[in-house]
C-alpha cells in the first residue's frame, strides 16, 4: 500500500502541474454545467399559435384566452390577416394554427363529438411535438373545468398528466444526465489518458522494471481519478441543486454507491483502452468515440432510447452511462429507491463487473 | 564462479517474427559488457527479457542467480534499468523524480534523503535537482536517469543507449562516472552505437538480426578481423551480412 500511496502522490502531481487536465477536471463541468443551464435551454416557449375562430362563442374565446395566457404561446404579430393557416406556417407568421370550427360551444353543451384542428410547422420537429404536446394538455384542462363534476367527454378516456417535473423543465433532465457524462468524461477519459502517456514517454516502462506489480500502478493511477469524479458529480449536483433548483428527492448514500459502481465501469473502459492503444492522442480519440459519445448520444441522455433505429437500440444495452442515468434520474426528481431501480442496478454491476475483469485481464497480459 | 548474467539459448518471438534468437552469454561481477547491434538487431528485447520486463519464448537466463523465466519479480529490486528514452516525469523536478523512484525501490524516507544528497554530489546534480526535468538538457536528464537508475544500489545495471542525443563533453563524463561504479564492483551492461563507447568496455557482443555475431575483448575482435578499428569491424560484421542470414 505504501507504493501505490506514492504512485497517487506522483499522479495528483500530474494533475495539479498539467493545466490542461486541471481545465478538464474542474472547469470544465462547471462551464458544461452552465452552459446547458442557461443557453441549451430545451424548454420551449413562445410558440407562436394563431387562433381561426369560425365558432365565435364565448366557449372558444375562453379556449383561445387558454392558450395565449399560457406561457407556452404567444399571439403571432399579424393574426387579423391570418386565414390561410397553411400560407402563414409557411411564412413563419405562426409555427402553429388552431382552428376552431362552428358547433364547439354546442359540442360542449351537448357532449357531442366534435374535432378541433390544429396545424404545425413539422419543419422543426422539435418545437411541433412541444406545440403538440401543450396543445393538448391545454384542451384536457379546458374541457376538465368546462364540464360538471363527474361528467366525462364522450370518447375521452386518456387523461394525460405530467408527474415528477411538471412543468417540463429540462434542468431536471439534463443534470443528472450531465453528472453520467461528467463521470464517465473524467473516469474514462482521463485514466486512458494518463496511462497512455507514461507509455509513450516510457515511464511506464521504467515503472514496470522497478519492484511494483501492475495492480498496484492501476490501484495507485485510478484513484485520484475516482476521487476527481466525485468531486466533479458533487460539484454539478450542488450547481443542479442549489442555482438551478433540481430536486433531490431520493437518497444520497444509494446515490453514491452506485456514482462509484458507474465510475468503476468508466474506469476499466479507460484501462481497456490504455492497454489497447500506444500515444495520448489515440487513446483520447477512443476514449471519445467509445465511451463520451456514447454516454452523450445512446444513453438516453439527449435522444430518447425508444426512438432510435433497432441498430442504436441494441447498443444502448451496453452503454454503462444507459442504466446509471436511470438510477440517477430516478434517485433525484423520483426519489425512487432499490425497489424500483434493482434492474437497472443489478445490470449495471454486471457489466461493471464484465468490463473490470477484461480491463485486469488485458492489464496483465500487456504487462507479462 | 558466480556470474552476474548467464543466457542460455535465450529467445523471443513476436507472432512470426524472431526478436531475439537464441543467444548465450556470461558476465562477470564488476565487468563493463557492452551489447552492441545496428537498429532492431533484438538489443532492447533482451534486455526488457534481463530485466523481466518480457518473458523469454525460449532458452533461459539468469540475472543476479535469479531465473529469468520465473524468478523475475526477484531480479527487478536487484538490477537497475535505464531505458532509451530517459524515463523521467517532466513535470516533476529531479528530486521527486529520484523521491518517488527510491519509494518504488521500497527506500525509507530517511535512507532516500541520504542517498538523493550522495547521489546529487557525485553526479554534480546540485544546480538541476530541483528543476523540472521535462525542460533540463538532455545530458542533465541523463544523469538524473542514471541517478533514478541506481538509486537502490543495484548489483547489476543494464543501460540501453544512455548517451544518445548527448554532446561528447557530457558523454565523457557519463562514462567516467560508470567507470567509477565499476570500480565499486557494479556490473554494468550496456547498449551503444558509439564505437568510442564501445572501447572502453571490458567485453563486447554484436548482435544481428537477433543472433549475437561475435563476442570478446574489443581489440581482440579488430585484430581478429584485420581491420583498422572497431568502426570499421563493427560495419564489416554487420554489413557484409545478407539480410536474413
Amino acid at each position: 500500500m505504501g507504493k501505490v500511496r506514492w504512485i497517487i502522490g506522483k499522479e495528483l502531481r500530474h494533475i495539479l502541474r498539467d493545466p490542461r487536465s486541471l481545465v478538464i477536471a474542474i472547469i470544465m463541468p462547471i462551464m458544461m454545467t452552465l452552459l446547458y443551464g442557461y443557453a441549451i435551454n430545451l424548454d420551449i416557449k413562445n410558440i407562436r399559435l394563431a387562433v381561426l375562430d369560425y365558432d365565435r362563442t364565448s366557449a372558444s374565446r375562453d379556449l383561445a384566452a387558454r392558450f395565449h395566457h399560457s406561457a407556452y404561446f404567444t399571439r403571432p404579430l399579424a393574426e387579423a390577416a391570418l386565414s390561410d393557416p397553411e400560407a402563414a406556417l409557411k411564412r413563419g407568421d405562426a409555427h402553429a394554427v388552431l382552428i376552431i370550427q362552428p358547433g364547439f360551444a354546442e359540442a360542449l353543451r351537448d357532449l357531442a363529438p366534435y374535432q378541433l384542428g390544429l396545424s404545425l410547422d413539422g419543419a422543426d420537429a422539435n418545437l411541433s411535438s412541444a406545440a403538440a404536446g401543450y396543445s393538448n394538455i391545454i384542451i384536457r384542462q379546458f374541457l376538465a373545468d368546462q364540464l360538471p363534476d363527474g361528467a366525462t367527454l364522450p370518447g375521452v378516456t386518456l387523461s394525460q398528466r405530467v408527474l415528477y417535473n411538471p412543468d417540463l423543465k429540462s434542468s431536471h433532465f439534463f443534470v443528472p444526465g450531465l453528472i453520467a457524462v461528467i463521470l464517465m468524461m473524467i473516469s474514462a477519459l482521463l485514466t486512458s489518458i494518463t496511462i497512455a502517456r507514461e507509455k509513450e514517454s516510457g515511464t511506464m516502462e521504467q515503472l514496470l522494471s522497478a519492484p511494483v506489480r501492475s495492480h498496484q500502478v492501476i490501484l495507485g493511477k485510478v484513484i485520484p481519478y475516482i476521487g476527481l469524479a466525485l468531486v466533479d458529480g458533487i460539484l454539478v449536483l450542488v450547481i443542479g441543486v442549489f442555482h438551478f433548483g433540481v430536486p433531490f428527492a431520493g437518497s444520497m448514500a444509494l446515490l453514491t454507491v452506485f456514482g462509484l459502481v458507474y465510475i468503476t465501469a468508466a474506469l476499466s473502459l479507460g484501462i481497456l483502452i490504455s492497454a489497447l492503444v500506444r500515444t495520448q492522442q489515440v487513446a483520447m480519440m477512443a476514449a471519445l468515440v467509445v465511451t463520451v459519445l456514447p454516454s452523450v448520444m445512446l444513453s438516453g441522455f439527449i435522444f430518447d432510447i425508444k426512438n432510435m433505429p433497432p441498430m442504436l437500440q441494441a447498443i444502448t444495452y451496453i452503454v454503462p452511462a444507459r442504466y446509471f442515468l436511470l438510477i440517477i434520474r430516478g434517485v433525484m426528481l423520483k426519489g425512487s429507491g432499490l425497489a424500483v431501480l434493482w434492474v437497472q442496478a443489478a445490470t449495471l454491476i454486471a457489466l461493471t463487473a464484465v468490463l473490470l475483469t477484461a480491463a485486469a485481464k488485458r492489464f496483465k497480459m500487456k504487462i507479462g | 564462479m558466480d556470474y552476474a548474467v548467464t543466457v542460455d539459448q535465450l529467445s523471443k518471438t513476436f507472432g512470426t517474427f524472431t526478436a531475439v534468437d537464441h543467444i548465450s552469454l556470461t558476465v562477470d561481477y564488476g565487468e563493463i559488457f557492452g551489447f552492441l547491434g545496428a537498429n532492431g538487431a533484438g538489443k532492447t528485447t533482451a534486455i526488457r527479457m534481463l530485466c523481466g520486463l518480457l518473458r523469454p519464448t525460449s532458452g533461459t537466463g539468469t540475472v543476479n542467480g535469479f531465473d529469468v523465466n520465473r524468478q523475475y519479480e526477484k531480479i527487478k529490486p536487484s538490477i537497475g534499468y535505464m531505458s532509451q528514452k530517459f524515463s523521467l516525469y517532466g513535470d516533476l523536478t529531479g528530486r521527486e523524480n529520484l523521491r518517488f523512484y527510491g519509494a518504488v525501490y521500497g527506500l525509507s524516507n530517511s535512507r532516500l534523503k541520504d542517498r538523493i544528497a550522495e547521489l546529487t554530489a557525485m553526479l554534480e546534480l546540485t544546480e538541476f535537482i530541483d528543476r523540472l526535468t521535462g525542460p533540463l538538457p538532455v545530458g542533465w536528464r541523463q544523469r538524473i536517469a542514471l541517478a533514478a537508475a541506481i538509486i537502490h544500489r543495484p548489483r547489476i545495471i543494464f543501460l540501453d543507449e544512455p548517451t544518445g542525443g548527448v554532446d561528447p563533453v557530457f558523454r565523457r563524463r557519463f562514462w567516467e562516472i560508470l567507470y567509477s561504479l565499476a570500480d565499486e564492483g557494479v556490473t554494468l551492461f550496456v547498449t551503444t552505437h558509439y564505437m568510442d563507447e564501445a572501447e572502453f568496455c571490458r567485453r563486447i557482443s554484436i548482435m544481428h538480426q537477433g543472433k549475437i555475431v561475435v563476442m570478446g575483448p574489443p581489440r581482440q575482435l579488430v585484430a581478429a578481423h584485420g581491420l583498422p578499428n572497431l568502426q570499421e569491424t563493427f560495419i564489416h560484421l554487420i554489413a557484409e551480412r545478407p539480410v536474413d542470414g
